[in-house]
């Protein structure tokens, strides 16, 4: 397919993203963003200059020809664009609906100079869906290489898991992806929620790796049902692929961050997303709604959970952050979102205790912040201003302050070298210490992002083939 | 497929059951636990192993009917099919080279007490079992425990309905006083961890409890499962379940395992009356 002949950009401004109305969204869990429908999709995409020198590709984690894709959407032949984001990213309705765009290709747009950038991910989105609509049999299916009698095991069934698992087929690997969780996806599953991430999505996704040939085998805690060593030794696999993420809460150690009323925002938002607690109780699994809810934190786990409180029922929510707006690391559209639904934004404020009657929640003290000077890496870092306590009312609180390595598949795997962290060390290709085993996305890199996971598992089924050629000569 | 093939009513309200789950059956040992969903709906909840069969493939768990999820699991039956099980999850009891011990099992705790006595026998533990409920009724797995081999089976119930008329305490503390156990391992409600743990405390004598704090997924994911121990803060499904019963608050375990009670009376209450069912 040439790229788009003499093709004339248009001068129209960035197409805004249809979005349904903050008051009526914030009390359900429907998708917020709707997506463009095809007019608005060839408008935005008519707006990019299709340069020679794409400025915007080595913005992508994964290095998506992204001029190349939207010339398809320009040219109307969105199964051709599905198939060059393909070869890239496995999950494009996944990416262009999470990726933080701002901070990646967008910014690398040369548009972004001059202000308005392609709008590169609702794009990638447009086409992700474009082809999650059609049958099954008429969706873009990466072609499934010729069978090499070897097999590969997959802990995890998160974004690097999922990678992994669909590039080692079309490299004709037999794969088993083994998931702890009872639900396959990893954070897509059980940490991003419905409304900026729906389900549906994610199993359609999951569905086209099981027509191409995955087994997955959910319940299978690898470290406990099974060791990693046993993977190889027992069940016939050549080689292990551990993506087993950054699982483990962390909490702040201050006093009473053991009451009622007080989640990790992973247990939050698992009660919520995986167990389904807004539907209780025709599902079975409770989650406390608070009325006042505090959530510690300035990232898209914050912003999730703030966003999941307000739809909980929650009459006011607040976001207690260290630093100041700017630095928050969270999507910027998602903060928008946050706080166009009516998250309180309480920034420069450090919690130093929480309070709580009878067992539970009835408050959480902050002390006021503010930045000094920049430290090594630049950033302006918070600095306590004396005397400056105060309480805000809350009876809940939830702690989004990030995640660890989760020692329970390591502590059976003695031979994994580790990170003075608990990390799994891997080169850029994932090989680590132990001959045959691979690891990639959060459980080398400490939380990153969906696309660097897969960005990880992909590279990582190149190296086990090679690995596994080289080990049969 | 976690196909039920043993059930057995235990008590009114106390149900043995049996599931194939031979991966899991292969790796379990005394004191840990299992999670498990009923069905699709269905929430996660932690159980600890009673029994197993490696060659056989199966594992068993003992539950008493309190909320929604062990109602709905008390009406299945050989045959039917669990929606998922995992495990073997916590860190195994510590079952070697104790010398004297005793193992306290309170209510449906004895369940759990009932490997972690057969563990410590067989590894050559003198092993003295005291089983408490409050009537003659809630006792379980008696004849179990009697084929053992322990130096003694001491049964109380709060009524009098068989063995003494007592709390567990109460022999506990007698063996305390003759001086007659190095260790002592106690496991079922929390208040009776609780006066277990107090009453070995003036003896200086270790004691194990194993904790049953509140848990959604069972691997370290969620942080629910939190107990305070010695003033630190662990996770009870990683970390645990066993702890040093003298450095446990369980003032905080027994509040944490409240949160929920509204909701689950809630839940237990309609699902009662739409499927108007048999008890
Ligand atoms: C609430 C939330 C919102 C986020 N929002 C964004 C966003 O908007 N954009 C973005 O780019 N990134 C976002 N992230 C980060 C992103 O989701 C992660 O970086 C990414 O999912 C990491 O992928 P992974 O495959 O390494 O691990 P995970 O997605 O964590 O998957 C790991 C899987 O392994 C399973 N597992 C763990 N241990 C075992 C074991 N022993 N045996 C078997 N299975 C095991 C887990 O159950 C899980 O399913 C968000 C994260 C969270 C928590
Ligand atoms: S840099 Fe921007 S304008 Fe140029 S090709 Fe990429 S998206 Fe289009
Ligand atoms: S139950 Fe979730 S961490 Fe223990």
């Amino acid at each position: 397919m040439p790229p788009v002949e003499r093709h004339k950009p248009s001068r129209a401004p960035r197409t805004p993203m249809p979005e349904r109305e903050a008051a009526e969204r914030a009390r359900d869990f429907d998708e917020v963003a709707l997506g463009y429908d095809e007019e608005q999709a060839r408008a935005e995409a008519e707006r990019c200059l299709q340069c020679k020198n794409p400025t915007c590709i080595a913005g992508c984690p994964v290095n998506i020809d992204i001029k190349s894709f939207i010339g398809h959407i320009i040219d109307g032949d969105y199964a051709d664009g599905v198939a060059v984001l393909k070869e890239r990213n496995a999950l494009p309705a996944v990416c262009g609906r999470v990726c933080p765009q701002e901070e990646q290709c967008e910014v690398a747009c040369v548009l972004a100079r001059k202000g308005e950038p392609v709008a590169i991910g609702r794009l990638e989105r447009f086409l992700g869906d474009h082809d999650l609509a059609c049958e099954i049999e008429h969706r873009c299916r990466p072609t499934v290489g010729a069978d090499t009698g070897r097999s590969v095991a997959v802990v995890g069934s998160g974004p690097a898991g999922l990678a992994c698992a669909g590039e080692l087929r079309r490299l004709g690997h037999a794969v088993t992806v083994y998931e702890s969780l009872h639900a396959l996806g990893g954070v897509l599953t059980y940490g991003i929620p419905e409304f900026r991430l729906p389900k549906a999505i994610v199993r359609s996704e999951i569905e086209m790796l099981a027509e191409m040939g995955v087994r997955f085998e959910t319940d299978a805690v690898i470290g406990a049902t099974y060791t990693v060593d046993e993977l190889m030794d027992d069940l016939g696999h050549d080689a292990v692929f551990v993506a087993n993420g950054a699982g483990l809460p962390v909490f702040m150690g201050i006093p009473g961050e053991n009451l009622n009323g007080v989640y990790s925002a992973n247990e939050f938002l698992t009660r919520v997303n995986l167990m389904r607690a807004y539907e209780f109780p025709s599902a079975d699994t409770p989650v406390w709604r608070g009325r006042k809810v505090a959530v510690v934190g300035g990232g898209n786990v914050a912003m999730d959970s703030a966003r999941t409180a307000l739809r909980l029922g929650a009459q006011e929510v607040f976001l207690v952050y260290r630093r100041s707006e700017d630095e928050m690391p969270a999507r910027r559209e998602e903060v928008h979102h946050a706080r166009d639904e009516g998250v309180q934004f309480k920034m420069l404020c450090s919690p130093q205790e929480i309070l709580g009657r009878d067992g539970w929640v009835t408050g959480l003290v902050a002390t006021r912040m503010e930045l000094g000077e920049p430290d090594e890496s630049g950033r302006r870092s918070p600095v306590c201003v004396m005397g400056s306590e105060f309480t805000i009312d809350c009876d809940t609180v939830i702690m989004a302050i990030g995640t660890r390595a989760n020692p329970l598949l390591s502590a059976s795997t003695p031979d994994l070298e580790l990170s003075r962290r608990g990390y799994i060390v891997a080169d850029e290709n994932g090989t680590t210490s132990k001959p045959g085993v691979f690891a990639g996305g959060d459980i080398v890199t400490g939380s990153a992002t969906v696309i660097l996971a897969m960005g990880a598992g992909k590279k990582a089924a190149r190296a086990i083939d090679r690995w596994l050629d080289e080990r049969a000569r | 497929m976690f196909e039920i093939v043993h059930k057995r009513r235990l008590s009114d309200a106390v149900f043995e059951m049996g599931v194939t789950a031979p991966a899991v059956a292969r790796k379990v040992r005394a004191g840990q636990f299992l999670m498990l969903r009923v069905d699709e709906a269905g929430e996660r909840i932690p159980l600890t192993f009673s029994d197993w069969s490696a060659e056989e493939g199966w594992v068993r768990f003992v539950f008493m009917r309190v909320g929604k999820t062990t109602h709905k699991l008390s009406h299945l039956e050989v045959g039917d099919a669990l929606a998922d099980l995992v495990g073997p999850l916590g860190v195994p009891t510590h079952t070697e080279s104790l010398g004297r011990v005793a193992v306290v099992g309170g209510g449906v705790g004895a369940a759990v007490a009932y490997p972690v006595a057969r563990a410590m026998a067989e590894s050559g533990a003198d092993v003295t079992v005291i089983l408490g409920a409050r009537t003659k009724d809630l006792l379980v797995l008696e004849d179990e425990f009697r084929a053992l081999g322990l130096r003694e089976l001491i049964v109380t119930t709060d009524d009098g309905s068989a063995g003494r008329k007592d709390l567990v305490t109460a022999p506990l503390k007698e063996l305390c006083d003759a001086a007659a156990i190095d260790h002592a391992f106690a496991v079922g409600p929390a208040i009776m961890m609780k006066f277990c743990a107090e009453t070995t405390r003036p003896y200086s004598i270790p004691t194990t409890v194993s904790l049953n704090p509140i848990m959604v997924d069972g691997t370290g994911m969620c942080g629910a499962c939190r107990v305070s121990v010695g003033g630190e803060t662990r996770f009870g499904c990683v970390d645990g379940p066993d702890f040093d019963g003298h450095a446990v608050d369980f003032e905080e375990l027994m509040s944490r395992q409240r949160v929920y009670t509204d909701d689950e009376r809630l839940a237990d209450a309609e699902y009662t009356r739409e499927c108007s069912c048999r008890p």
